[in-house]
């Protein structure tokens, strides 16, 4: 059983990000709560990346703050991210998850058991004793979604879990994130597909130009959008 | 098994011939490191050797006056040899006078390899230069090389270079690569190489083996160690003549 | 004559001087990978991964010193060694353990400089992945190292080549004595000073068998190592 959330909910106020002069974040304020997943949405540069390492407290802001459940701690203890383009450690598929294991503090009798069901979770059985840089695109997704989880988060992030995959790989990613979602796992994550939206959250943020234009139930944004921006997202036009 | 080393420097030997003969007459295990006189003698004022077997008198002695030698023991001669091309441009073979035959090669600008390395064998041959009454310092030419190398070194080099060097006897009949080289001069007296056995002082350096190295010197003065010295012989050539009794050798 | 058989001849033949050559060659500079390992790896290591005024000139030094010059090295390690240096009460000098001592002066930055590179290149990499796991520094520098044992294997393989094959140093601080500490090089240029060119080289192609051999077994345990971790 898990121990009881302790990160969430996190609160952004008034958050601002720049780095060399450039400001990638302005002013968002945002409150992720428990419950289903929510996800970011806009076109790529829109600052969704950074908006996620602010939350997983990789980055500081540089002005405004976050707090985890009202903490200003910034220790990932309950908190893991697949980044888009996860790094595979040079070991085996389950050497990478026994190592996330390890990380997180799991007793080395138990690690290698442990590995085996968080391989079986993403759909790795049996491809456990291959290089990890040799995996597919998809199965290094899922390897990085198994490290993530190996820690027990509370609070998934993801970053374009399912950039650049075909749809099989696609729906694999997918049907993961709802079973992770399912037991409890706050996920928060973001996409610039439209469909992926639609299909798994629950909640919807959008961002533009380093901006939250909108955010809300996912059912209301998108029967309902407020904000011309998200008309034309949702109409499938470019935002510029 | 290792006994005590003992760390004589010298440049070139008959020591590998006689050294199994110590070991087995005392079992005491002598590591020779090969140098240059001057080398040598720098090594044993830093105490770096117990026992010094070099060449060079005048400095052997002064090395001793200053304080860094216990005493110098004369033990042998070998003599050195003047070697040139076959093609003999200086026309130099078989003169009797090594300062004569010196004079011909600079008269010339024949091509001459020095081994410029301050070793016995170079400060023998700037001896050989003055006594021809040439100030080699000032006037040497383009013919004159300093390779600041070994005497094998300098072998190579005159064998390439088809150049008139001059070398001891003992290196010289062990020398493969000769090209077409040969001993044009040879026998002079002023051609003979003294060598002189000096235990490094241990009030200077206390770490020298000195029972051992003294064990080793007084064995090569010894009737024994002389005659072994005189049995070592290359192609049937005797190479060094013991002289320990010899006064002022 | 000795010069008309091959060092290789000799050596397939047993000759026990020869073997001892050999033998001691390879137990100098092993010994000196080992221990320069044992130091630049970790300082290459610990290089790449903090950050530091003057750390750019630090690198700058290190890759220079790749090119320390053999027979400086020798001298400077002489000067420490000798009866009349600093470290002379030891009584190393012209001993085998003055050479290893000379030869990991040597290579020490060699795998240093590699060293960095690999683990920063890699740091790069994985900084992201190691931030969010949480790892700690000690962690994140075991891993880096480990992860990148291939390419460090290679940077010690550069630290054995030059090490094998350089004379200046071992020459001055061993003093090539017969049976003591007489290496492949330094017999090398002794046979060679004898004029005995047929016997320097068969020694000159035995050393070079002998670092073939070392760089293909290298080579193929990374290979092996490579399948089996990617």
């Amino acid at each position: 059983m898990r121990a009881p959330v302790t990160d969430l909910p996190i609160v952004l106020e008034d958050v601002s990000f720049s780095a060399g002069g450039v400001t990638i974040l302005d002013r968002i304020s945002l409150v992720l709560v428990a419950g289903s997943p929510t996800v970011l949405i806009g076109p790529n540069g829109a600052g969704k990346t950074t908006l996620l390492r602010l939350v997983m407290g990789l980055i500081a802001p540089t002005r405004g703050r976050v707090t985890w459940g009202g903490r200003e701690q910034a220790s990932p203890t309950h908190r893991a991210i697949v980044f888009q383009r996860p790094a595979m450690l040079r070991r085996s598929a389950a050497g990478n998850i026994r190592y996330a294991l390890a990380a997180a503090g799991v007793p080395r009798a138990r690690r290698a058991a442990h590995a085996l069901a968080l391989g079986a979770l993403v759909g790795l059985t049996g491809l456990e004793r291959r290089p990890a840089r040799k995996l597919s695109g998809g199965e290094q997704q899922r390897l990085a979604l198994a490290r993530a989880l190996a820690k027990e988060p509370q609070l998934l992030l993801l970053d374009e879990p399912t950039a650049s995959l075909d749809p099989a790989a696609t729906k694999a990613i997918e049907d993961v994130i709802r079973k992770v979602a399912a037991s409890g796992i706050k996920v928060v994550m973001s996409t610039h597909d439209l469909g992926e939206a639609k299909r798994l959250a629950g909640e919807i943020v959008l961002v533009h130009r380093g901006r939250v234009i909108e955010s809300g139930a996912a059912e209301t944004f998108f029967a309902a959008p407020k904000t011309i921006e998200a008309r034309r997202f949702i109409a499938g036009e470019l935002l510029v | 098994m290792r006994s005590p080393p003992l760390r004589p420097r010298r440049r070139r030997t008959s020591l590998s011939h006689i050294l199994p003969l110590f070991k087995a007459k005392t079992g005491i295990d002598v590591k020779v490191v090969a140098q240059g006189t001057g080398q040598a003698l720098d090594t044993g004022r830093r105490g770096d050797a117990d026992v010094l077997f070099v060449h060079a008198k005048a400095q052997e002695e002064k090395f001793v006056a200053d304080g860094f030698g216990v005493k110098r023991y004369p033990v042998m001669y070998n003599d050195f040899v003047l070697i040139g091309p076959k093609s003999d441009p200086a026309g130099i073979k078989g003169m009797s006078d090594v300062a004569e035959a010196l004079k011909a090669i600079k008269s010339k600008g024949a091509p001459f390899i020095s081994r410029g390395d301050r070793s016995g064998t170079h400060i023998a041959e700037l001896d050989l230069w003055k006594a021809a009454g040439i100030d080699i310092g000032k006037e040497k030419g383009p013919w004159y090389k300093e390779i600041g190398q070994g005497m094998g070194a300098a072998l190579n080099t005159a064998s390439a270079a088809n150049a008139y060097v001059l070398a001891d006897r003992g290196t010289w009949l062990s020398f493969k690569n000769r090209g077409d080289l040969d001993i044009l001069v040879a026998g002079d007296k002023r051609l003979f190489n003294q060598y002189g056995v000096i235990l490094v002082n241990p009030e200077k350096h206390p770490h020298v083996k000195k029972a051992l190295g003294q064990a080793f010197i007084d064995w090569l003065v010894s009737p024994e160690g002389q005659k072994a010295i005189a049995d070592y012989k290359i192609n049937g050539q005797e190479l060094f003549f013991p002289n320990a009794n010899v006064p002022g050798a | 004559m000795p010069g008309d058989v091959s060092a290789l001849q000799l050596l397939l033949s047993g000759d026990p001087a020869l073997l001892a050559i050999v033998r001691l060659s390879l137990i100098v500079s092993l010994s000196a990978v080992v221990f320069g390992g044992l130091i630049g790896v970790p300082f290459g290591a610990a290089v790449a991964l903090t950050r530091f005024p003057g750390r750019e000139a630090v690198i700058v030094i290190l890759n220079a010193l790749m090119g320390l010059p053999p027979v400086v090295v020798g001298l400077a390690v002489y000067l420490l060694l000798s009866r009349s240096g600093p470290l002379g009460s030891w009584g190393l000098l012209f001993t085998p353990q003055a050479m290893i001592v000379a030869q990991t002066v040597l290579i020490a930055p060699i795998i240093a400089a590699l060293a960095r590179q690999t683990v920063e290149d890699l740091w790069s990499e994985y900084r992201d992945e190691l931030a969010a796991m949480d790892v700690g520094p000690l962690g994140r520098i075991a891993t880096l190292i480990w992860d990148g044992r291939f390419s460090l294997v290679t940077a010690l393989l550069a630290g054995f080549g030059r090490a094998a094959a350089e004379v200046g140093a071992v020459l001055i601080v061993g003093g090539n004595i017969d049976g003591f500490t007489r290496t492949m090089t330094t017999a090398i240029a002794l046979e060679t000073s004898k004029g005995d060119l047929p016997l320097a080289i068969g020694l000159g192609l035995v050393l070079i068998a002998i670092v073939v051999v070392v760089n293909a077994a290298a080579w193929g345990l990374r290979r092996a190592g490579e399948r089996l971790a990617g």
